[in-house]
């Protein structure tokens, strides 16, 4: 494929808003996960909480959209002068030539489980401020967004569990190829509510500690929120040094089970099989992979196979959701984020709350984060359904 | 406004719906050979997939996976040798509805299997299942633009990848009380398998461009409040062009200010007047 310059990301999760914040804490292996007291949650679980977002305020004109979702993507559009890099490609491109490209899994359905309590005891309806569209709705974030920016070209959301926010990169990029808009705001929101915590309760996938990924005593995942947001561009012709490319995209389905991944992990190998034929790479050209790595015993264990099938046991590699815990549709571009910060600043990030490897997976998974220049990363991102999906990004020089 | 045309080949069709069985008798109708009754759409059990998962299946599924294989028998391809974009306004509003009870209630402990039915992308994990399909599958929501959302995905995917890509768009209903704030009535689905053109199995070239100018209408009255109700039915006037079988143009809804103009070209006029 034609590399892609991905420029202007960042990123707001448990663990910081914006980049510096993330880098530090990422440099300093630092956990952002808490023991849960979110809402009136009565789970034993530890969570990636983001704080503040109840202080923010959706700007006039996007009250409709006012939910946890959009207050998240809205702290998140915010941070590192992405709002600017938005505006300055509106008015390079035109507003109509620059699409809103997002993944989320359950929106603002938060409202909704809220508006359920608020029921009409006669007639069971919903509260009269409940609306729908700028909430519940999946497409609500790319909405918002949308809006936000006062954008008038095409708008996404992707929505396949935890693959979402990597998937995007594959839908603005064919977009850009197919010469439709020049510039995608891509990017993944995911936010806290109690659908994804009981839900995950009930197939027992919960931690009661914080979660430990490829860890030999693992035992499920902790529930995070982010926002990530990033640009796709076409490259220009003379790019800085440490600019981001997006050099490969490899998506697959399992065509398994709706929540066990494939056994040996042969969806998740067939991705990132395509990420790295579509960006002409051999596997000994890829320097670091940011596993997907929920910390649960079959995603691990099956992510694990296929690394090995495809790396051997030699690609350093290793999960980040032991610090911003598993942000589920917004855990792919946050990744993606956090790829491209180890690109640029030459740091491999360590593996916080993981303490002993499980014995049986036999990649070279590093605990503690390395400093070393490094060109090119694999991020991984697999979801429910069997939804596979890999990216490539690469230093430009 | 600039836009560039994009144009692919439709090799076969899926529909359900209210008044709609089947692309065979939809095309009749909406090639106003026989008239259009409006009735209950009739969601057929998904045969494709195995008990446990047939049991599990909500109306979502079922009619993903009616349309996504009638669509791709009719083009007489294998469906596990296909990629596809999954797009709908929601997701399975029954299941949902049932989670944001229990949610709500004392005991708020909900089954595996309405978590794992609630994902946005449950029918296409079901397709997978059903059709065992590694290939790649997009899964998209647009609210009301959701199919041009889902037409462009494929249209782009086909030109930029040069590969067969099968469009499944669909809208199930919600119940009480989030049909007031949502009031979609019924299940409809499209699908359509689409392919770079000058293939063998083609019926009609579409040519997909970005306008803004207003969405065509549909004389049928019952037909244009059917197409304004729910999201995938934006697609009737794509469909009807099609059932026509003659040159045409036409414009879908999609977002606010932004359409979808859709030039459609005949190849095989005598086969398409044999079928209807």
């Amino acid at each position: 494929m034609n590399p892609l310059l991905f420029s202007n990301f960042t990123a707001t999760s448990c663990i910081g808003l914006g980049l510096g914040q993330t880098l530090d804490a990422l440099c300093h292996q630092r956990s952002g996960l808490r023991r849960c007291h979110f809402e009136t949650v009565d789970l034993d679980t530890w969570i990636g909480e983001v704080q503040g977002i109840d202080d923010v305020r959706m700007p006039p004109g996007l009250r409709e959209f006012d939910c946890r979702n959009n207050r998240l993507a809205q702290m998140g559009l915010a941070q590192d002068g992405f709002a600017a890099a938005v505006e300055e490609a509106a008015a390079r491109f035109g507003r109509h030539r620059v699409g809103v490209f997002l993944g989320t899994s359950t929106a603002g359905i938060l409202q909704t489980e809220l508006a359920y309590r608020r029921r009409d005891i006669a007639t069971g309806a919903l509260p009269a401020d409940f609306v729908y569209h700028g909430t519940h709705n999946q497409f609500s974030v790319a909405d918002f967004t949308r809006r936000f920016f006062r954008l008038a070209g095409p708008a996404v959301a992707a929505s396949s569990a935890c693959s979402s926010s990597a998937k995007v990169f594959g839908s603005a990029r064919r977009m850009i190829e197919a010469g439709l808009i020049d510039a995608a705001v891509v990017g993944g929101i995911d936010s806290l509510c109690l659908t994804t915590l009981y839900g995950f309760n009930s197939l027992e996938l919960l931690s009661n500690q914080p979660c430990r990924p490829f860890d030999a005593e693992r035992d499920g995942i902790s529930i995070g929120e982010a926002a990530a947001f990033g640009l796709l561009t076409r490259p220009p012709e003379n790019l800085d040094s440490d600019a981001i490319l997006l050099l490969g995209i490899g998506e697959s389905s399992d065509a398994y089970h709706m929540s066990s991944p494939h056994p040996e992990g042969l969806g998740a190998l067939l991705a990132m099989q395509a990420a790295l034929s579509i960006a002409g790479l051999a596997s000994e050209d890829i320097d670091y992979i940011n596993l997907h790595g929920t910390a649960t015993p079959s995603n691990d264990a099956a992510e694990g196979m296929a690394v090995f099938a495809l790396f051997g046991g030699d690609t350093p590699c290793n999960s980040t959701k032991g610090a911003t815990g598993h942000t589920l549709g917004a855990a792919g571009g946050i990744e993606a984020v956090i790829c491209a910060l180890s690109l640029q600043q030459g740091l491999l990030p360590g593996s916080v709350n993981t303490r002993s490897l499980d014995p049986d997976l036999d990649i070279n998974y590093l605990l503690d984060k390395r400093q070393r220049r490094i060109s090119r990363v694999l991020s991984n991102s697999f979801g429910f359904g069997g939804s596979n999906c890999s990216l490539v990004f690469g230093r430009a020089n | 406004m600039p836009t560039r045309q994009l144009t692919v080949s439709l090799e076969g069709i899926g529909l359900l719906g209210p008044g709609f069985t089947n692309w065979l008798t939809g095309q009749a109708i909406l090639a106003g050979q026989s008239g259009y009754v409006p009735q209950a759409t009739v969601l057929p059990p998904s045969t494709a997939l195995p008990p446990a998962e047939r049991r599990r299946a909500g109306k979502a599924v079922k009619l993903a996976l009616a349309i996504g294989q009638e669509a791709i028998v009719a083009a007489g391809l294998d469906p596990s040798t296909l990629p596809t974009v999954f797009s709908s306004s929601g997701g399975d509003g029954y299941n949902c509805h049932a989670i944001c009870e229990t949610l709500a209630s004392v005991d708020r402990r909900i089954s595996p299997t309405r978590f794992h039915n609630s994902v946005h992308n449950a029918p296409a994990g079901y397709w997978g299942i059903a059709t065992g399909a590694m290939l790649p599958a997009s899964v998209l929501c647009g609210f009301d633009a959701s199919f041009g959302t889902g037409l462009l995905e494929t249209v782009t995917s086909v030109v930029v990848d040069n590969t067969r890509s099968v469009l499944i768009a669909y809208d199930t209903d919600y119940p009480e009380p989030l049909r007031s704030p949502r009031p979609i009535f019924d299940a409809f689905g499209v699908a359509l398998v689409l392919a770079p053109p000058g293939g063998k199995g083609s019926l009609v070239e579409i040519t997909v461009s970005l306008v803004t100018e207003p969405p065509s209408r549909l004389n049928d009255e019952n037909l244009e409040s059917l197409r304004q109700s729910i999201p995938a039915a934006r697609s009737l006037p794509l469909l009807q062009a099609i059932a026509l079988g003659k040159s045409a143009r036409v414009v879908l809804d999609y977002l606010d200010t932004l359409r979808l103009a859709v030039e459609i070209a005949p190849l095989l006029e005598k086969s398409f007047e044999t079928v209807l």
